[in-house]
């Protein structure tokens, strides 16, 4: 019983953590719940008097000088998703290839790649836009497709190179004695065994490609092609400020990641630990 | 069966190079590339690769602003991973010590993670908006002034006696929970019978985290000091979003002057400097540990 005392100062310092994490959502959600008669900076603490969703009506589509933010968050699924699966589907292919047909050099080459994973993008920028305005998809989603699978390529061969080497070596070895070769190993054991890995890997490549902005603002400078994140930044920059509006489409842009984060965490988890190599 | 073997060595090879030669072009070719256009005169629109020497590198140190974003870096990245590092084992810690509801606590503390920096930066945008002596506080000071601690009140990202400071608030608040995520990961994989062992030892409670856990933990510190401090270097969109260079350049950062040097004022060359002296420092911190890890790969 001496433990008490303690037990509630723990719960105390626990909660009031909570409250540092939780009070920009606070600000996010009542904000953007408020009409712009009532968005007052000097009261932006209090709960909105009434409740009225015409802030995300405007983030979404606009009107009073916005530019709404509906085709932008298209724009942004019309990239993740192509981005995303094909991500996945190499880094399974080379995950499975580095973990299990160790040919000469693997190593050298599998850390040269990872290295690709810490750079400054600043360091690509300028022959990235040459090499894509060459190639006619500058300024295009595809273009913004291509540059997150290329620069996708480490991350996700990274998380199946572990992935699949925990897959029980016995199992490997049954099906090369039953003439299983290196794709018939892949299709046959490796792949029925990939589902966790997967979702580890999409989970992550989703949220990342969905927040970047670096790639985005750089090679989508055509508004009609920008992803969300650019989209937001500009109409948080934008010269009339109103912050009921930005606060709704801040929310709207956080929400398919946060969604995933809130249903899918496990994963969300697991993809974090496996980003940070083997810690 | 050899000829099998020998067969999908070549597939394996034949399967790996197309990955192989688009890492090989666009990481490697493109540093490359970034390093020559870095020496040559190249600071207009138009392409000029004429060599020019080393004239870029000193035109950027002469230039002030530049060390000035040397120098907010170097505070963003001690502030942000000394503070992270500090707060996540705090919270872990906490967390460890069978808490009821300890999933929903950790997923408030980790949820920050799954946004884009500039949602972060634009929340936090208007949070640190001080507001001004004539109109009232807003944000941040407001709510210390209703706490009854409105000597706390500053200027943020508006003084530029504070600038970056407040920009690694916002990277704290985002990134500290991941921190947290693996001192909790680690914290649950050391043994009970190791504490139970050192208490009999007569350790108090605070020695067993300093001279036991800690020192176990250390793979965790050091995996965490470099994700931190990757991300921490490069940071652009959280600037861009949250602040922009800010009075006299105050929470201004190389990347985000590399970027506006280069995609605004069209000067390639010295942007492309910018770009090597970034990535030169992010080395000094990831090719020892990559080779660190490819030795300990080799070895197991």
């Amino acid at each position: 019983m001496k433990v008490r005392p303690l037990r509630l100062l723990l719960y105390l310092v626990l909660i009031a953590f909570a409250l540092y994490y939780l009070i920009p959502v606070y600000v996010l959600v009542v904000t953007s719940l408020k009409s712009f008669a009532e968005v007052n900076l000097y009261r932006m603490w209090d709960l909105p008097r009434s409740f009225s969703l015409e802030s995300f009506r405007r983030a979404l589509f606009g009107g009073m000088g916005y530019h709404g933010l509906a085709p932008n968050l298209w724009n942004s699924v019309l990239m993740v998703v192509p981005a995303t699966l094909i991500s996945a589907a190499l880094g399974s292919l080379n995950g499975y290839i580095f973990a299990r047909w160790r040919f000469r050099g693997a190593n050298i080459l599998f850390t040269l790649a990872l290295f690709g994973m810490f750079i400054p993008y600043q360091s690509i920028l300028i022959p990235l836009v040459q090499v894509l305005k060459t190639i006619g998809v500058y300024g295009t989603i595809p273009g913004l497709i291509l540059t997150h699978v290329i620069y996708g390529i480490p991350i996700t061969t990274l998380i199946f190179r572990n992935y699949y080497a925990t897959v029980p070596k016995e199992l490997v070895e049954a099906a090369r004695i039953d003439g299983a070769g290196l794709l018939g190993v892949y299709r046959r054991v490796m792949l029925p065994l990939s589902m966790p890995g997967f979702a580890v890997v999409l989970i992550w490549q989703f949220t990342s490609i969905w927040n970047d902005f670096l790639f985005a603002v750089t090679v989508a400078q055509n508004p009609a092609v920008q992803p969300v994140t650019v989209a937001l930044n500009n109409l948080a920059g934008s010269y009339i400020v109103e912050w009921n509006v930005q606060m709704a489409g801040a929310l709207l842009a956080a929400l398919p990641t946060l969604l995933v984060y809130i249903f899918l965490g496990r994963y969300f988890m697991r993809g974090l630990l496996a980003g940070s190599l083997k810690g | 069966m050899r000829l099998r073997l020998k067969l999908d060595a070549i597939l394996s090879v034949l399967l790996i190079l197309p990955s192989a030669l688009a890492i090989l072009l666009f990481v490697y070719g493109f540093i490359g590339f970034t390093g020559y256009v870095s020496f040559s005169n190249w600071n207009r629109l138009v392409p000029d690769y004429s060599f020019g020497g080393t004239a870029n590198y000193l035109r950027l140190f002469q230039n002030p602003r530049f060390p000035i974003t040397l120098r907010n870096l170097g505070v963003f990245t001690g502030l942000f991973v000394g503070g992270s590092l500090v707060l996540g084992f705090l919270l872990a810690v906490l967390l460890d010590r069978r808490i009821k509801a300890e999933g929903l606590f950790r997923s408030v503390y980790l949820y920050p993670l799954a946004l884009s920096f500039i949602v972060t930066g634009v929340v936090w945008r208007w949070l640190l908006n001080p507001g001004s002596p004539q109109m009232g506080s807003t944000g941040i000071n407001l709510l210390l002034e209703m706490m009854g601690l409105g000597y706390l009140k500053t200027g943020w990202y508006t003084d530029p006696r504070i600038g970056i400071i407040a920009v690694a608030i916002a990277a704290l608040w985002q990134m500290s929970g991941y921190v947290m995520a693996m001192y909790l990961a680690g914290l649950r994989g050391i043994p009970e019978e190791l504490r139970e062992a050192a208490r009999v030892d007569g350790a108090s409670e605070l020695q067993i985290y300093r001279f036991v856990i800690l020192p176990l933990l250390r793979p965790i510190t050091f995996g965490a000091m470099i994700v931190l401090g990757h991300i921490s270097l490069k940071i652009y969109d959280l600037v861009v979003a949250m602040t922009g260079p800010g009075p006299g350049f105050s929470c201004d950062v190389p990347a985000y002057f590399m970027w506006e040097l280069t995609f605004r004022a069209n000067r390639f060359a010295q942007g492309a400097g910018i770009a090597i002296i970034l990535l030169a420092i992010v080395s000094l911190l990831i090719v020892p540990y990559l080779r660190y890890s490819l030795r300990r790969e080799v070895e197991a």
